[in-house]
């Protein structure tokens, strides 16, 4: 998304200084995906690309009601539909719309290696500010969740923006006013969990006691948060990650690694600075000439003799 | 100071050029690779125009720095073969540290530093290329899995931060030991520069182990 507002920001990757936060007075809010009632008509998919003029590249038929085949540059949401045989040996139909998580502590900012071209606004929305965005991937790498996606023509990372522009005027996302049955809500973080905690009471009377909501607290809680039936096993949904966290590797890299390599080169460069302060330079003396003079004539004139 | 008649050649013009080929190479990879590591240091970028272009050129130079490292390795692995005198050499360490030569034992063509800077980049730069091809988003970011990918991206900042700090004891050592910077920039060193440092390679020369054509007249 573009740089709408930009005295809001708790989070700004790459920037070791306080981003500019004084317009802050802001709820948090929340998508909340109601996964048991949810058709999977697609209509929150042809709303997002209504909304953000987006228009992928038509593919091929794989076989699946899944179309496209994968969340892209331009295919920011997508629905996902996993067959599940249960218990009882009945099938059950698991659509999930697939698409940015908006964590709250979010992995690809904190490996963003560009200063502003990952946001986190005070109403907890992720952006990608792509003018600044270098095309590096290590978004990709940072993402718990394998969801952006790099543009091959433009080099820039894309992923649902949570319709910041239109949360922005008082408006909600595209796909929550597209979404025919109420499956997809949004509002408030509290009203959301409020709301879910009404639903999963339902869903527990009718038989799916498992039934729960998915705000993982590995990352810190996530913007957009799932009613599944299946709580216990997120993985069911299409690989919904069971436990998502930033991956320790890029924690590593992201964390400790960065201040201590600056530190030990600045070490290195240092201590050369006071050796050479010290001990001072190791330099050639007449004796050494006169020395190294001496080898090549005597071997000189041996060669001679 | 005496201004010696005769010098000794230490590196041919081939040795020099693809030396210093390398050394552009690793300076501008250092730069731009570190302004894609650090928030602090993200402006360095702006030397090669920019984030996007320091992200599109950066693997380029690596590719680059390979070839052109493999031209040293070939020119120099031979002389920087482990010897049982390194040991010896490093054990006097502290005497080479205080510039007290007389106190380390008779050196060759290299010492046990001089090796042990080849032998680390010879090591590290290809691990630098084999895990930056890795996570060259461009050409090879659906090549491999997300989780090999950052195992990657770790493994290539670790190398570069050893390389760096190798490349800073190679520069520093350098400086450190007068003349021997125009060893690499013009060539040739002085006798008393062997004689110091290298004594055992000065006796080599002069008994003529390494030809004819390295003692020549000073230019």
């Amino acid at each position: 998304m573009s740089d709408l507002q930009s005295q809001d920001y708790v989070r700004r990757s790459a920037s070791t200084m306080t981003p500019p936060s004084a317009r802050s007075h802001e709820d948090q809010v929340a998508k909340l995906i109601d996964v048991s009632r949810c058709i999977g008509c697609k209509a929150c998919q042809s709303a997002c690309m209504e909304w953000n003029n987006l228009r992928p590249e038509i593919g091929h038929f794989e076989g699946s009601y899944e179309n496209p085949a994968d969340l892209g540059p331009s295919v920011w949401t997508l629905m996902k539909f996993a067959e599940y045989e249960n218990e009882q040996g009945n099938l059950e139909w698991l659509i999930r719309k697939d698409g940015c998580m908006h964590c709250e502590d979010p992995g690809c900012l904190k490996a963003c290696p560009a200063p502003g071209a990952i946001v986190q606004y005070a109403n907890g929305i992720v952006d990608f500010i792509s003018d600044k965005c270098i095309g590096c991937g290590y978004c990709v790498k940072g993402c718990p969740f394998d969801i952006p996606r790099i543009n091959k023509k433009d080099h820039k990372s894309y992923k649902c923006t949570l319709c910041s522009d239109r949360v922005s005027v008082g408006l909600e996302p595209a796909c929550v006013k597209a979404c025919p049955t109420g499956a997809i809500m949004f509002g408030s973080k509290t009203d959301m969990k409020d709301w879910a905690g009404e639903r999963i009471e339902d869903l527990k009377s009718r038989g799916f006691d498992k039934a729960g909501l998915y705000d993982p607290q590995e990352v810190g809680g996530t913007h957009v948060m799932y009613v599944l039936h299946h709580a216990d096993k997120p993985s069911l949904y299409s690989g919904l990650p069971d436990k998502p966290q930033i991956s320790p590797v890029v924690m590593a890299w992201k964390g400790v690694i960065k201040p201590l390599a600056l530190i030990g080169i600045a070490l290195a460069a240092l201590s050369g600075f006071f050796h050479w302060v010290t001990a001072g330079p190791n330099e050639v003396t007449d004796e050494d000439e006169a020395q190294g003079e001496r080898v090549l004539r005597e071997a000189e004139s041996e060669k001679s003799s | 100071m005496t201004r010696p008649k005769t010098v000794i050649i230490r590196y041919t013009a081939v040795n020099r050029i693809n030396h210093w080929i390398t050394a552009i190479c690793f300076v501008l990879l250092v730069l731009s690779g570190l302004s894609m590591f650090h928030p602090m240091l993200f402006f360095l970028s702006g030397l090669f125009g920019g984030g996007q272009r320091t992200r599109a050129v950066h693997p380029w130079i690596g590719v680059l720095l390979l070839i052109s490292y493999l031209g040293l390795i070939i020119q120099f692995w031979r002389e920087n073969l482990v010897h049982k005198d390194d040991i010896a050499w490093m054990k006097s360490i502290k005497y080479v540290a205080i510039n007290d030569e007389e106190h380390v034992p008779p050196v060759g063509r290299n010492n046990a530093g001089q090796k042990m800077v080849f032998w680390s980049m010879t090591l590290l730069i290809p691990v630098l290329f084999f895990s930056g091809l890795v996570i060259w988003e461009v050409y090879f970011g659906a090549a491999t899995s997300i989780p090999v990918q950052r195992v990657a991206v770790l493994i290539h900042s670790l190398a570069a931060i050893a390389a760096i700090i190798i490349w800073v004891i190679h520069v520093y050592a350098a400086i450190w030991i007068r003349d021997s910077v125009r060893g690499m920039t013009q060539g040739y060193v002085t006798p008393g520069w062997a004689w110091r440092h290298h004594r055992k390679w000065l006796k080599e020369l002069a008994a003529g182990e390494h030809g004819k054509p390295t003692i020549r007249n000073r230019p």
